[in-house]
């Protein structure tokens, strides 16, 4: 039972990691349409950052520096490449930022090369114990973190008038541009904003107990993208949900790895898709996800 | 008035034929001439422009997302080794069918056209990112298929690919003097490979060009009305998966008889990647972009490794410098991005010197 429980936690933090990535997938989805699958190089770009700042100014200030990396890189796609494409169709722009990401995961990996590089994160491997179950502190940090920025990032989507400004262009771009909204800039800031979350998911993904930021690094924060999907592209409860009900699935197909060896080693790094792909099975728009209505 | 027009046009069409057959005539006489080197380049691109050909029906001509596409050729690739291989007593004790060469390499192509039948269910509901990302599953699905199914594709390590022999030829390294030029299993599988890429190539135009081409423009560039006219979504969208993961499953067959060796690190998502990015850069939608799009993705590491040395930035593996891969792929990232904001329609539009014609994509 005590092991169940540790996985089970273990899980709800990885999840939480997960639901920050796939929050800032669907942000960019909801403000802009795009299906982002540069994704996954944001994230390298703002760990990297932060690796490789962290000797220099210390670990607070470099992850700050990361975090702005990340968004800056986040904006500079927006603003560079996003913004020129004059076509109307969505899917072809979502083939634009696999360019993208190809060019920076290239460059990136090419950096990082072989090395494993550690973020001098102050958790180290110290663990928690309380009566049978131990957790190690990075991942109470990374669930307390994580739970913090989505209320904050949640509390802002709905009260300040920059969320405001972006549901409103989520929900008709051209009825919010009458109204004053300057789209540009809503979809500028979902990209900085998605980027920003991306370099703090990176954080949590390269601490203990995972060596550290490598290269496949990008291939873990794939995982958002199924917890993406199966809660529901435009939906943020649907990006919490799919985020920790990957997390916990993973964790749970990794514990009992050896009850399942009839199914091959590394189960873990599958059980997310599996999951994915039942669920949209049963419902193809994802949990919360709004079932398209088309009128003609 | 009909004989001045008349005559620029039997121009046209008389030039079009000449540089056709110019052309066919220097890749017939190419593995006379070229080494090993340049020829597995050129069997790599064709196998690619075979797969790719493929991936255009699916996301090019019906608009359906597919990142999976590197599962299906290695079912093509894998399914040719257990079919073809001698079982258990040819060494490697991995399990083998023995079945006749060409039986198994069409028996690859069969179970490649399934596995996409399989994901059907799938493939006919959902669209856009969500099926681009569902098919994402079949990456990781493949790879620890790949990686834990030893008996049938030797784990890690890979398995070694028998020989493809048909009518009593075989294509293999015995040498065969012809004209006085050795020719080895590139010279061979170079004109068993242009066979192949002649016939998928029609036999996708001829899709393209009928009914169901229509059709499949019609789902992609607006399926509702696609289906109020009449066209049975669902099932055209699950039958051109199928179609285009058989055309996978061949390019799979093609390649691991280049190679010689299949592994499964080559079947990861880079290869997905490399696909999208060559029907991009080609053209989307067209069966020459394809082609187009496969040559220019696939050779140029090849020429970038051959001629590290003379270029600038580029630097040999492990020297600290832009290694030829990276370098390639830099180039062929940033093509995708230029062709999309620049160049809608892709290099084939360019080189033919078409019409502009405006993305088809409109609202859906």
């Amino acid at each position: 039972m005590s092991t169940f429980a540790e996985l089970f936690l273990n899980g709800l933090s990885m999840g939480s990691v997960y639901a920050l990535i796939a929050l800032g997938f669907v942000v960019i989805f909801r403000a802009t349409e795009v299906v982002n699958f540069a994704h996954a190089s944001l994230l390298l770009a703002g760990g990297y950052v932060t690796a490789s700042l962290h000797d220099d100014i210390g670990f607070w200030p470099a992850l700050l520096v990361g975090i702005a990396g990340a968004a800056v890189v986040g904006a500079a796609v927006e603003f560079l490449v996003m913004r020129r494409y004059r076509g109307s169709d969505h899917s072809v722009l979502a083939i634009v930022t696999i360019g993208v990401d190809i060019l920076l995961t290239t460059e990136l990996t090419r950096r990082i090369g072989t090395d494993v590089l550690t973020l001098g994160d102050p958790w180290g491997d110290s663990v928690l114990t309380v009566g049978p179950i131990s957790l190690a502190h990075t991942r109470i940090a990374a669930f307390v973190a994580a739970a913090l920025l989505i209320t904050v990032f949640l509390l802002a989507f709905r009260y300040t008038s920059w969320g405001v400004a972006m549901r409103a262009a989520a929900e008709s771009p051209e009825t919010a541009a009458l109204m004053g909204v300057r789209l540009g800039r809503v979809s500028l800031g979902a990209w900085a904003v998605a980027g920003a979350l991306a370099a703090v998911a990176a954080l949590f993904l390269t601490v203990f107990p995972t060596p550290g930021l490598e290269r496949a690094t990008s291939l873990a924060a794939l995982k958002a993208f199924p917890a993406a999907i199966l809660g529901g592209l435009d939906s943020t409860t649907g990006a919490l949900v799919g985020g920790l009900l990957v997390g916990v699935t993973e964790s749970l197909a990794t514990g009992y790895q050896s009850e399942l060896t009839f199914l091959g080693r590394g189960l873990g790094d599958l059980a997310p898709y599996l999951v994915m792909t039942v669920i949209l099975l049963i419902r193809p728009a994802g949990l919360f996800g709004t079932k398209e209505l088309a009128r003609v | 008035m009909s004989e001045a027009l008349a005559g620029p046009l039997r121009f046209a069409t008389r030039t079009r034929t000449y540089v056709w057959a110019a052309g066919a005539l220097l890749l017939l006489a190419l593995p006379f001439y070229l080494d090993r080197f340049w020829l597995q380049a050129g069997l790599f691109a064709m196998a690619a422009a075979i797969g790719a050909i493929g991936i255009n029906l699916l996301t090019g001509s019906t608009g359906q997302l597919s990142m999976g596409h590197a599962f299906f050729l290695a079912v093509g690739a894998y399914g040719y080794c257990v079919f073809a291989a001698d079982g258990g007593d040819a060494g490697d004790g991995l399990t083998g069918l023995g079945l006749p060469t060409w039986l198994a390499a069409v028996l690859a192509v069969l179970v490649a056209g399934l596995a996409g039948g399989v994901f059907s269910p799938i493939a006919g509901r959902l669209r856009g990112a969500y099926l681009g990302i569902a098919t994402l599953a079949l990456i990781f699905i493949g790879q620890h298929v790949l990686f834990n199914a030893r008996d049938l594709t030797g784990g890690f390590n890979g398995r070694d690919v028998p020989p493809l022999s048909l009518f009593g030829l075989t294509f293999d390294d015995r040498e065969l003097l012809v004209a006085n030029v050795p020719f080895g299993s590139a010279e061979k599988l170079w004109y068993a490979g242009l066979v192949l890429l002649l016939g998928c190539g029609l036999f996708a135009r001829g899709v393209l060009r009928g009914r169901p081409g229509r059709a499949m423009n019609a789902i992609r560039d607006h399926r509702i009305a696609a289906g109020v006219i009449g066209v049975p979504v669902a099932r055209y969208r699950a039958a051109v998966f199928v179609l285009s993961s058989m055309y996978a499953g061949l390019a799979g067959v093609l390649l691991a008889l280049v190679f010689q060796r299949t592994v499964p690190d080559y079947f990861g998502i880079t290869l997905s990647l490399e696909y999208l990015a060559m029907i991009v850069i080609g053209g989307l939608g067209s069966v020459s972009g394809a082609v187009i799009g496969a040559v220019f993705v696939s050779v140029l590491p090849q020429l970038l490794t051959r001629y590290s040395d003379a270029l600038p930035l580029v630097s040999a593996p492990g020297t600290g410098g832009i290694a030829p891969g990276e370098a390639s792929r830099y180039l062929y990232g940033a093509a995708v991005v230029a062709v999309v904001l620049f160049l809608p329609g892709g290099l084939v539009r360019v080189a033919a010197g078409r019409r502009f014609r405006t993305d088809p994509g409109e609202k859906r």
